[in-house]
């Protein structure tokens, strides 16, 4: 089982997102996370989807998803050749007994606090998956309210761009 | 021009060289037919008795000319009784537009009657689906989906128009028809790479689908063969690609296939495979598969290659041009030992052939045979009878054998058939069962209505034989709810319908029965009686391998 991350450039018309994920629905695949938002062009979107699988069965669904008029490209991503971020908000009790040790992480994962009142403080932290993952660890040892993070944006290193690959 | 989105639609379809579309009325398309009452000279619409039929009939039309069929439904369950003949198009990729009315814009997501959301429901089975969302975009979004239709591996597209689109008025300009997207060759690199596989190869197979028929490569294939001394043999859907009886040609292979067929393939050191897919049916146990040999597969859809089965090369393009890069390439050769090999292979099979005397499903087939026009397109159902007719019919012309090899549509033949006659402006014949008849028999009235000349061969047994064989093989003869024994005289129906026909118990009756059917004037059933324990054989186990193939009734 490896973890993958895919950028598809498509059409942006309704009802795309669904053709999109309803290819990894039909192969089984379940889906980490997903985000979706136009580009530099209102004529694209961009789907950037994170998901485990194995590696002839990655290929198959890749394969599938070339085959939908709406996508005109698709890029696969690896630590190696590509730039992953993540945003995270979490939201903790304010307590005064941890609340200088919840700052004190905050402050070494670079996390900025964006909400605060007397009895909760809301922080928001943009970085890779595994950083993100290992704040929320952190953080599990005190009360923690909520959290709310949002799929994976990648974008490759170097100039080019997802777009020059449209040629199908 | 201004015309009406119901107006644009007929315009388009005539647009793109359609004359023939299938299809049923109801309130929401109600526009769309007053069109097709007024464009009446210019495009024939045929009435059957229910949608599904209507998309199997223009899934017939397409399988046997080639062009797009077109079929037309209202909304809601005019829509949804077109799926699984969508899914049967979609599972073989046969190009076909369906056009589906819908409920008002402004009454889309309120569950209206009759609403459907069909673009959801049709989502996995179409090549693409569009909702119009306004007349502006109608005549394009026609033309794209004829253009997706036919284009690279065929398939299906909706489209779903709100009623309110298809009132409302806009600027028509004619255009000439859409092109499907020019083929391609594979990449030079690949076809050198499959050209040293091929030379080297000491035992080739040479192996072809559907793909091969749509890709109209029968020629280059010939010569292919001829080239490097290599039989041939071909899946459910690339059969009447090649004439039956052309010497290099095993016939079908894979579960009930020709047991020559299956045999080359298994010990070939070269499966060079054209237009096809290596389903499960195909490759039985995929570990056990052809072990000793390597695969060279090229097909225009890309995500085939190595899909089940690994290819050491694998060409994605065209087949006929990609064989016309490859062919002055391959050196030629003759392979007596290999031969020699294939024709120990063929003996063999003749000794397992079913060679009673009187009436066997195998010698009804051949019976029929005997009757065939060479043009004449021979429609199935699904089960028993599908297999005897692949493995004994007998074909001249490509695109003359209509059977739903990828879905296993129950139902599929009638409908079919009436579209392969309107396509081949022939006689056509449908092969069914007792079953799969009584699945669609309904478009019997259509057959009758539009005087369609069908022959229609039931062999019937009582029971749901294909079922009843696996019950008997595999579930310790439990035959749980396959056997008919219904009291429906076949007879008796064809005349309450407005057709005729009579009943058959033997092979001399048959044949006689047959010299009528082809010369009746409209749709002629014959009932035929077989034994409800008659085998199709040989046969791979599901999963199984050629070590466990079953040739004859003794072995099981």
């Amino acid at each position: 089982m490896n973890r993958y991350t895919v950028a598809v450039l498509v059409r942006n018309q309704f009802g795309v997102l669904n053709r999109v994920t309803s290819m990894f629905r039909r192969r089984q695949f379940n889906i980490s996370a997903l985000t979706v938002s136009e580009t530099e062009s209102s004529e694209f979107s961009r789907i950037t989807v994170v998901f485990d699988g194995e590696e002839a069965y990655k290929q198959q669904l890749v394969n599938q998803l070339y085959k939908l008029p709406d996508v005109c490209s698709i890029k696969e991503f690896t630590a190696d050749n590509s730039i992953s971020c993540e945003l995270l908000l979490i939201k903790m009790k304010n307590d005064p007994a941890t609340r200088e040790e919840i700052r004190t992480a905050a402050e070494a994962f670079g996390a900025v606090t964006v909400d605060y009142s007397k009895d909760s403080v809301m922080l928001r932290l943009a970085s890779d998956s595994r950083k993100i993952d290992d704040f929320i660890n952190l953080m599990r040892d005190y009360k923690l309210l909520e959290i709310c993070r949002t799929g994976s944006v990648s974008l490759e290193k170097g100039s080019t761009t997802i777009r020059q690959t449209i040629n199908l | 021009m201004l015309l009406s989105g119901a107006d644009i639609l007929v315009k388009v379809l005539i647009e793109q060289g359609c004359d023939t579309v299938f299809g049923y009325p109801g309130g929401q398309i109600l526009n769309v037919y007053d069109s097709l009452y007024t464009h009446q000279t210019q495009i024939n619409h045929i009435l059957t008795a229910h949608e599904q039929g209507a998309a199997h009939a223009a899934d017939g039309y397409a399988r046997t000319t080639g062009k797009v069929g077109v079929v037309i439904s209202t909304s809601g369950p005019g829509a949804t009784n077109l799926v699984t003949g969508i899914a049967t198009a979609y599972l073989d990729s046969i190009p076909m537009v369906a056009i589906c009315g819908n409920v008002p814009t402004t009454q889309i997501g309120s569950d209206s009657f009759q609403e459907i959301d069909i673009t959801g429901v049709t989502l996995p089975i179409t090549k693409h689906n569009y909702f119009v969302g306004s007349v502006e975009d109608l005549a394009d979004t026609v033309r794209e989906a004829f253009m997706l239709a036919k284009s690279g591996r065929p398939g299906p597209v909706l489209i779903d128009i709100p009623k309110d689109v298809q009132i409302a008025k806009c600027e028509y300009e004619p255009q000439p028809p859409v092109q499907a997207e020019a083929p391609r060759a594979a990449k030079d690199i690949r076809i050198e790479e499959a050209a040293k596989h091929i030379n080297a190869a000491k035992r080739p197979y040479i192996y072809f689908g559907g793909g091969l028929i749509t890709a109209n490569a029968q020629d280059e294939m010939l010569a292919l063969a001829e080239k490097i001394d290599a039989p041939i043999g071909c899946s459910l859907m690339g059969l009447s690609g090649v004439p039956t009886d052309h010497p290099r040609f095993l016939g079908m292979q894979g579960m009930h296939g020709h047991y020559a067929s299956s045999m080359a393939m298994h010990n070939a050191d070269l499966i060079i495979s054209l237009g096809v897919r290596f389903n499960d049916r195909v490759t039985g146990n995929r570990a056990k598969f052809a072990t000793g040999a390597k695969i060279v597969h090229i097909d225009v859809d890309g995500s085939e290659l190595s899909k089940t089965v690994n290819a050491v090369c694998g060409l994605r393009g065209d087949v006929k041009l990609t064989l016309q890069k490859l062919l002055p390439m391959l050196k030629e050769d003759q392979k007596p030992d290999w031969i020699q090999k294939v024709d120990n292979f063929r003996k063999e099979e003749n000794d397992y052939l079913d060679n009673r005397d009187g009436l066997t499903p195998r010698s009804a087939i051949l019976t029929l045979n005997k009757h065939l026009g060479e043009n004449t397109a021979v429609a199935t159902d699904v089960g028993q009878h599908q297999m005897w007719s692949a493995q004994n019919l007998s074909f001249k012309a490509p695109r003359r054998f209509v059977s739903s090899g990828g879905l296993g549509t129950m139902g599929f033949g009638l409908g079919a058939a009436i579209g392969a006659a309107f396509g081949t402006k022939e006689r056509s014949v449908l092969v069914t069962g007792d079953g799969s008849f009584g699945m669609c028999l309904n478009e019997l009235a259509t057959a009758v209505s539009y005087n369609v000349p069908v022959v229609i061969l039931i062999l019937n047994n009582g029971v749901l034989g294909m079922v009843r064989q696996w019950q008997t093989l595999f579930f310790d003869k439990h035959y749980s709810n396959t056997v008919l024994n219904r009291k429906t005289d076949f007879v008796s129906l064809a005349r309450s319908f407005g057709a005729d026909g009579e009943a058959v118990s033997t092979k001399e009756e048959l044949d006689a029965a047959l010299a009528k059917a082809f010369n009746a004037d409209g749709p002629y059933i014959i009932d035929c009686k077989i034994d409800k324990d008659e085998f199709v054989l040989p046969m791979l186990p599901p999963g199984g391998s050629m070590d466990d193939i079953i040739v004859k009734v003794g072995t099981v």
